[in-house]
């Protein structure tokens, strides 16, 4: 598909959604939508619904967690056209107590999705019929794939063979959880600075070999 | 005192899996019964999560590629497809030629390894015995193609990012053409046992009847979604590698039933057939490289390493620190011989994926299990099971 089409369907979606849509763009050559909570349903609607988008298909509804943003989660959906051979993704931002309406009257695929997202991310969906976890352990507290989640979790469990069933117990490691950093100071880290690197800055008002004066 | 008129019956509750070997694995249904017939299905999935996305996160992306090979571990080099079509694109490189055939020779040997055991397993949970034991028979040749160029029967890791990771071994087209050429004899074996056989047709056709529109809302795809009449393909809509240069069809059914499906799956396996036949005859014409050249992303060759300071460091760095993926984010989706298996990655510039979303096929396929088996009996929600080709290293992932 090539880019000049995605981004006329762009400015066509944002056109028809003032308001709701708050921005349009192509990463990669894919078509992605930025749009508020109160206008998350509106937006999925006429994108679902409109002539010249139809995209029927909801293929699947993530998040990606930025602990650093002031709303930490953006909610991603993903949707194809059939029949026009097209995907958008609609992003949406949220955090850990704001609920994003859900999506299920309009797609009920999502109902697995935006479960799934709940369960990892503890994004919560209000008006989902039936938000339950769904990839975790019975009775599992937390939600994994947040970045404040340590890959090696809180419990494991062992079958105990006095109490005759499996137990829950604090994780115990016998050797510190590594993780590397193979960041190297050699390349493809323009903008990272280093122990040291600030001793390389030159301060202004110095003189230069050259003679001049560093301004 | 209750009337016992007017008392309700509370469905009987049946707990199906997650041992049972009709279950494909490890689902658990759990299912409300009115006497035989299925009131309510609802699927308690997760029992083989690994935490796979949470993992890919703490990995370089040479590190992620295995995982990739444990999610659908019956269509291996599918599910690595994706993966690293998501990271070129995000690189910005293109494999050559060679590499580019080779992947796409390997993702239909796939597909025939795929629905070789969901057809016949399918089969036998509809009580055909038969096909099974001569679809593991096949299943090994293929399997031993994997080994010839991997060196693992199943978790052959490799596809890499740029390329693959080896030329195919002297011979191998050869053997590969010998396969394909025999290949259509073994389908039509299969068919001979089941396609008109009586007993089949009772237990499948007009069972968990799917409609076209159903179909898209519920998020189906891949021969599901085209044995309900509509004629999706990525390979032909959206081509990928070097598929827009082979000439083949789409199996499309009209009925949408579980037997519809498993006639689609058996006219794919005869397409992917011609795409394999076709691949040798390109292969043979194409010669060179089968990995990208560039130091930063492909290794030196091993001989290189023993005489050249440089390559030994390149080899090095690339195998501690792996490359630096430009930030940026990308969803990118093959045809899986499921459906559509869709990798969503998102890089901040560092040497490891910030978010790797693996949509994995089968999850979407399950969640329609309850409004397909509504109103059958509990054969049948077995026989729709086996339909929707579950596997649940990539649905619980």
């Amino acid at each position: 598909m090539n880019e000049e089409t995605l981004q006329a369907l762009g400015a066509k979606i944002a056109a028809a959604l003032p308001g709701a849509v708050t921005g349009t763009e192509i990463q990669n050559g894919e078509l992605v939508v930025r749009t508020t909570r109160e206008g998350l349903l509106q937006t999925l609607t006429v994108l679902r619904d409109d002539a010249g988008c139809r995209f029927t298909q909801l293929v699947d509804i993530t998040a990606v967690d930025w602990p650093s943003k002031p709303e930490r989660f953006e909610v991603n959906y993903m949707l194809l056209s059939v029949s026009k051979n097209l995907r958008a993704r609609v992003k949406v931002t949220t955090d850990e107590d704001t609920p994003v309406p859900s999506c299920v009257p309009l797609f009920p695929a999502a109902g697995w999705y935006e479960r799934e997202t709940w369960d990892m991310f503890g994004v919560f969906f209000a008006g989902h019929p039936d938000l339950r976890r769904i990839l975790t352990d019975y009775g599992f507290e937390g939600h994994p794939l947040r970045k404040d989640f340590p890959l090696t979790g809180y419990v494991e469990v062992r079958y105990d063979d006095e109490q005759k069933r499996v137990v829950y117990e604090p994780v115990k490691l016998t050797q510190d959880f590594r993780a590397f950093d193979f960041m190297s100071p050699w390349e493809a880290m323009t903008d990272v600075q280093l122990p040291g690197d600030e001793k390389a800055v030159i301060p202004l008002g110095a003189s230069l070999r050259d003679g001049s004066v560093k301004k | 005192m209750a009337n016992p008129v007017e008392s309700q019956i509370k469905p009987y509750t049946m707990n199906f899996g997650p041992q049972h070997p009709a279950a494909h694995g490890v689902l658990r249904l759990v299912l409300e019964m009115d006497g035989e017939i299925v009131e309510r299905a609802d699927p308690h999935i997760g029992l083989l999560h690994r935490g796979t996305e949470k993992l890919i996160e703490y990995k370089t992306y040479i590190q992620a590629m295995p995982y990739f090979d444990r999610l659908d571990y019956v269509s291996p080099m599918s599910e690595e497809h994706s993966f690293v079509l998501a990271a070129e694109k995000l690189l910005g490189i293109t494999p050559p030629k060679r590499a580019q055939h080779i992947r796409v020779l390997f993702a239909e040997l796939t597909r025939i390894l795929n629905h070789l055991l969901n057809v016949t397993t399918f089969a036998m949970d509809v009580g055909a015995l038969t096909p099974a034991l001569w679809g593991f028979e096949e299943r090994e040749l293929l399997m031993e193609f994997y080994e010839r160029v991997s060196g693992a029967r199943m978790h052959a890791n490799y596809f890499r990012v740029g390329g693959v990771h080896q030329d195919l071994p002297a011979g191998m087209l050869d053997d590969i053409e010998a396969y394909a050429a025999k290949f259509e004899k073994f389908v039509d074996d299969v068919e001979g046992l089941l396609t008109a056989n009586r007993i089949f047709k009772q237990r499948l056709v007009d069972i968990g009847i799917v409609s076209g529109d159903e179909a898209l809302a519920w998020g189906f795809t891949g021969p599901v979604l085209r044995a309900s009449g509509i004629p999706w393909d990525l390979r032909k809509a959206q081509p990928y590698d070097t598929y827009a240069e082979y000439d083949f069809d789409v199996a499309v059914g009209k009925t949408g039933d579980c037997y519809a499906r498993y006639l689609v799956r058996v006219e794919e396996m005869r397409q992917s057939n011609r795409i394999v036949q076709q691949a040798v005859a390109k292969l043979r014409q194409t010669p060179g490289a089968v990995k990208v050249d560039d130091r930063k992303i492909a290794p030196p060759p091993r001989g290189d390493m023993k005489r050249s300071m440089e390559s030994l460091i390149h080899h090095f760095k690339l195998y501690t620190e792996g490359y630096h993926v430009p930030a940026g984010e990308t969803y990118t989706a093959t045809e899986s011989p499921k459906g559509e298996f869709g990798v969503y990655l998102v890089s901040d510039g560092s040497n490891r994926p910030y978010r790797c979303k693996i949509r994995p096929t089968g999850i979407a396929h399950l969640q329609g299990v309850d409004f397909m088996s509504r109103g059958h009996m509990l054969a049948d929600a077995v026989a729709i099971i086996g339909s929707i080709d579950v596997v649940f290293g990539e649905i619980d992932r």
